[in-house]
């Protein structure tokens, strides 16, 4: 099939950005979404143009690397990672918009490439259970109830590609802080840091300039993992229990 | 039916005989060395030994560890853990990755499981089975005193990994569950559905972070190692710090520290088309070979059998389904060529060739990974292969879920393997449900790698290896499982104990940026920078990738000959001289470079593949992942030589400042066994 792609360029974080449009044909529908950009950034060296920076790695939906808005969809048209979208969910002759993620917690780096180093600080305030290497009791000597092992695995499953920030029109992180609090708050090991770690995650979230949440719902319809949007309930729940903790 | 019917007793060498080669066929390639060996590791049974060591180890007491800096490179499970364990007992750690998050590092697409000695199933298992099952399924060319120890600390990483908040899967009474894996007879694999790889990544990177938020940790993402910094100090050269590339503003960045730990995975992306993360490289390890590390095996290579087919030319990497997958889903392929084309369901049971259960009765489906691999490869050799026609040959086999759909229920199987399925859906657009999925071998895992004494530190002192970065664990073949227990062994349980006898001699003397190591090793970053962007050529760098795994996949890949690793290096030779005069990299030295980032990383990859072929052609055995076609038994199966074969192939560069390789000189550690009997392997 043959495509027009209207692709976002941007040299660098200080330089505006503008539309460019592209060309591309043969375009097989057996190829990923990331390989039709292989293909174009193939034609666009060959002419001495400059490659689209986009970022991808494992290329199997689960290190949440990659992350585009396709025609205004964050990771496109289907219930998956960019990487995991293949090209038999378009039509030949189509044109298709190609955006970074809008937010503006997530700065554009170049391109297609932004900064979700935001994430790595909300976890750096609680989104993890304090227990250093060594000092861990005997895998069996808790047991976890199979229905709490398996919500915490099912919401654990986020991989951080921060595509519910760019499809929510607040730019709210809620649905990945959720994720985080219900992994840990389901299990008994994350039971005692439980209040701080939601009062400090949320308030380093607010400090990196995301959104609250008005429960639009559009996090979890574009989440690839389909992490489920009652973990903003559990999360608002958490966070009124530590205040009436004293938090 | 046992674990143990291996009849076929091979010679045992002992430890003074030197092990004589009949034909060395890469004898023009390379320039013989001293024997080198391990000189840690202590003496005494087997099962002592790691404590001795670590009480041996001297300590370094909390006020000055404060003192003590320590550059990790690579946030996989063996970075961020080391990263992690080294900022709670309070060194100063800077911890570096390529990705934009440490929690990117690609142990996170490991799927199946990790396995430890728990026997939670108490069925026979044990740390002793654990050793046993790893030497044995390494086919015999691992370091035994390594693998006891990885046997040895597995339940403690359980026990960590649980407590980080890791949420395995679990029986109804809400203890911990497990499954079986390829190569053993034991149920000892605990797992997080198809996602195991990323739950415990993320119970890494989250302990990481926690360090970063105590001020321990440092963490520099989207920065890339270019070379290592080796200082004389005037009695014994040390790895003293870092040249970093930032990928963002394309500074040049030199890092010192008093000790460089490498975790920056494996080289599989050499082959270009591999299961691995289009990120993965080798340039850390391979700068750090070209400053005097020694690299290892480095033609053991895992072919693993399980991936989903190639589909066209643009493909640019390959998708694995998990190993668990063979624990219900049965292999097979027509009887005849003839039914081939046919759609499987069509294809009556009697004439079916569920090929795996035929020639292996007692392993079946759960053979180890090289082994159905090559069955696979044969059987589309044989030209009983399904799916299209790649180049006049069908490249797969059916991997059938129908029995277990009728056994466990379509919702039993979703439960288990729910994401896998899926992925392939999304892939293929068929669904496994309903057709047999289609699979074929591809290039997944590396056992080959920097070679590392049993305190894991490498040639050159002050540089330590980890997870599959080094060579030590895995022999020539890398049981299922295991590479996440050997990630988190190096990292939580190892690393932490044998780095702080190293770090008892410091702080050693405080490196200037200017001094002549450091400067020399930015200068060479800075031309080789330079040089990339003035070639101004034609090709693109991806082409010339792309051309190179073709070379390494035909004749360094699940079958290798002696002219073929021949012809392969000569064809190396001709490429890399045209990368030299005809690569096209645009842009700039001072943004996000993508083209640039690349550049560097095949021009690695070109070395070491040269080096790949020169040690499988000098390996005239076939062991594990390495299959000489030359080495053989009647039926086929894999034909190793103890008496000459039954070394490390440890190899030092030797090779020019032009990029060429020289003659590198190999370096033979004898591999000897104290506790555990050499044997051929046999699953049948």
């Amino acid at each position: 099939m043959n495509l027009t792609l209207k692709i976002w360029r941007q040299p660098d974080a200080a330089t505006t950005g503008s539309m460019h449009t592209y060309e591309v044909d043969d375009v097989s529908e057996d190829m990923s979404f990331l390989e039709m950009l292989d293909v174009l950034n193939e034609q666009l060296n060959a002419k001495g143009e400059e490659p689209i920076a986009f970022d991808s790695d494992c290329r199997e939906g689960i290190c949440g690397m990659c992350g585009l808005m396709i025609n205004g969809e964050a990771h496109g048209p289907v219930t998956t990672t960019t990487c995991q979208l293949h090209m038999r969910s378009f039509t030949d002759g189509e044109t298709i918009t190609i955006e970074p993620w809008r937010s503006d917690a997530f700065p554009v780096v170049k391109d297609l490439v932004v900064d979700r180093g935001a994430f790595d600080r909300i976890i750096q305030q609680g989104g993890f259970i304090s227990v250093n290497t060594g000092s861990a009791p005997e895998a069996h000597a808790v047991p976890v109830p199979r229905d709490d092992a398996m919500r915490a695995f099912n919401v654990a499953t986020c991989i951080g590609c921060g595509a519910c920030v760019a499809a929510c029109p607040n730019g709210s992180a809620s649905l990945f802080i959720g994720a985080k609090i219900t992994h840990l708050g389901e299990l008994p090991q994350g039971q005692p840091e439980r209040d701080s770690r939601v009062v400090n995650m949320v308030a380093q979230h607010d400090h990196e300039g995301f959104g609250g949440c008005t429960n639009i719902g559009e996090c979890a319809a574009a989440c690839p993992k389909e992490i489920p949007l009652d973990v903003i309930s559990q999360l608002n729940k958490d966070l009124r229990t530590a205040i009436r903790h004293g938090h | 039916m046992t674990d143990m019917p291996d009849t076929t007793l091979t010679s045992h060498p002992s430890h003074d005989s030197p092990l004589e080669v009949d034909t060395d066929d890469a004898v023009d390639y390379y320039t013989p060395g001293a024997p080198i060996g391990d000189t840690k590791a202590p003496d005494g049974p087997i099962n002592e030994r790691w404590q001795t060591r670590k009480f041996e180890a001297r300590l370094v007491n909390p006020a000055n560890r404060r003192k003590l800096s320590v550059i990790i490179v690579g946030t996989g499970l063996a970075g961020a853990s080391a990263a992690a364990t080294l900022g709670e007992a309070g060194y100063v750690v800077k911890s570096f990755c390529y990705q934009d998050s440490p929690r990117r590092a690609h142990s996170i697409a490991a799927q199946g499981g990790i396995n430890a000695a728990k026997n939670y199933k108490e069925d026979g298992d044990s740390v002793h089975r654990l050793f046993y099952d790893t030497v044995k399924g390494g086919d015999y060319r691992s370091r035994e005193s390594n693998v006891y120890r990885l046997a040895e600390v597995s339940t403690s990483i359980i026990d960590q990994c649980v407590a980080q908040g890791v949420p395995f899967a679990r029986e109804y009474g809400g203890l911990l569950d497990n499954r079986s894996f390829g190569g053993v007879q034991v149920s000892r694999t605990f797992y997080a559905r198809g996602q195991t790889g990323q739950q415990l990544l993320i119970g890494a990177y989250q302990a990481l972070e926690r360090q970063v938020a105590a001020g321990t940790v440092e963490t520099f993402t989207r920065h890339e190692m270019l070379e290592v910094i080796v200082v004389d100090d005037g009695d014994t050269s040390r790895a003293r710090g870092i040249i970093a590339r930032d990928m963002v503003t394309g500074e040049i960045e030199t890092h010192l520290a008093d000790v460089v730990v490498l975790a920056s995975g494996g080289y599989g992306n050499v082959f270009y088309l591999s299961t691995n993360a289009m990120g993965c490289n080798v340039t850390a390890a391979w700068r750090a070979h070209r400053k005097g590390a020694y690299m290892a095996n480095p033609c053991y290579t895992q072919i693993h059998p399980t991936c989903i087919p190639v589909s066209g030319a643009h493909q640019s990497k390959l998708t694995l389904m998990s190993e668990s997958l063979r624990n219900d889903g049965r292999m097979w392929v027509p009887r005849t060529k003839a039914d081939c084309e046919k759609d499987p369901r069509s294809i009556a049971e009697e004439d079916r060739d569920y090929f795996l259960e035929r020639i292996y009765p007692s392993f079946g489906n759960l053979v180890p990974r090289d082994i159905a691999s090559r069955a696979a490869k044969n059987m589309c050799d044989e030209g009983r292969g399904v799916g299209p026609e790649v180049d006049g040959v069908r490249r797969g086999v059916y991997l059938d879920f129908a029995d277990a759909i009728a056994r466990l229920g379509k919702d039993g199987v979703e439960e288990k393997y729910d994401n896998l399925l899926d992925m392939y859906e999304r892939i293929t657009g068929e669904n496994p449900y309903e057709v047999p999925m289609r699979i074929y071998p591809a290039v997944h895992y590396v056992m080959g790698g920097l070679w590392v004494d049993y305190d894991l530190q490498s040639s050159i002192p002050g540089l330590f290896v980890t997870g599959e970065a080094n060579f030590s664990d895995h022999g020539a073949n890398r049981l299922g499982a295991s590479a996440l227990m050997q990630g988190l062994a190096d990292g939580y349980f190892v690393l932490p104990h044998t780095i702080r006898d190293y770090l008892a001699d410091g702080p050693f003397e405080k490196v200037d940026e200017d001094h002549p190591a450091v400067l020399e090793a930015r200068s060479a970053v800075e031309k080789r920078i330079e040089h990339f962007l003035t070639v101004n050529g034609t090709r693109s760098v991806d082409s010339y990738h792309r051309e190179l795994g073709h070379i390494m996949w035909e004749y360094c890949g699940m079958e290798r000959t002696e002219d073929g690793l021949k012809k392969a290096i000569d064809l190396i030779r001709t490429l890399r001289d045209d990368f030299n005069r005809n690569l096209k990299v645009l842009g700039t030295a001072d943004s996000l470079n993508q083209s640039l980032e690349k550049a560097g990383r095949v021009a690695d990859f070109i070395e070491l593949g040269e080096l790949m072929c020169i040690d499988a052609l000098n390996r005239r055995e076939s062991c594990g992942g390495h299959f000489r076609a030359e080495s053989q038994t009647e039926d086929g199966e894999a034909l190793r030589h103890d008496d000459q074969y039954a070394y490390v192939a440890a190899w030092e560069f030797a090779g020019g400042e032009a990029g060429t390789m020289g003659k590198p000189v190999l370096h033979k550690e004898h591999l000897v066994y104290t506790a555990i009997e050499m044997k051929q392997r046999s699953y049948k």
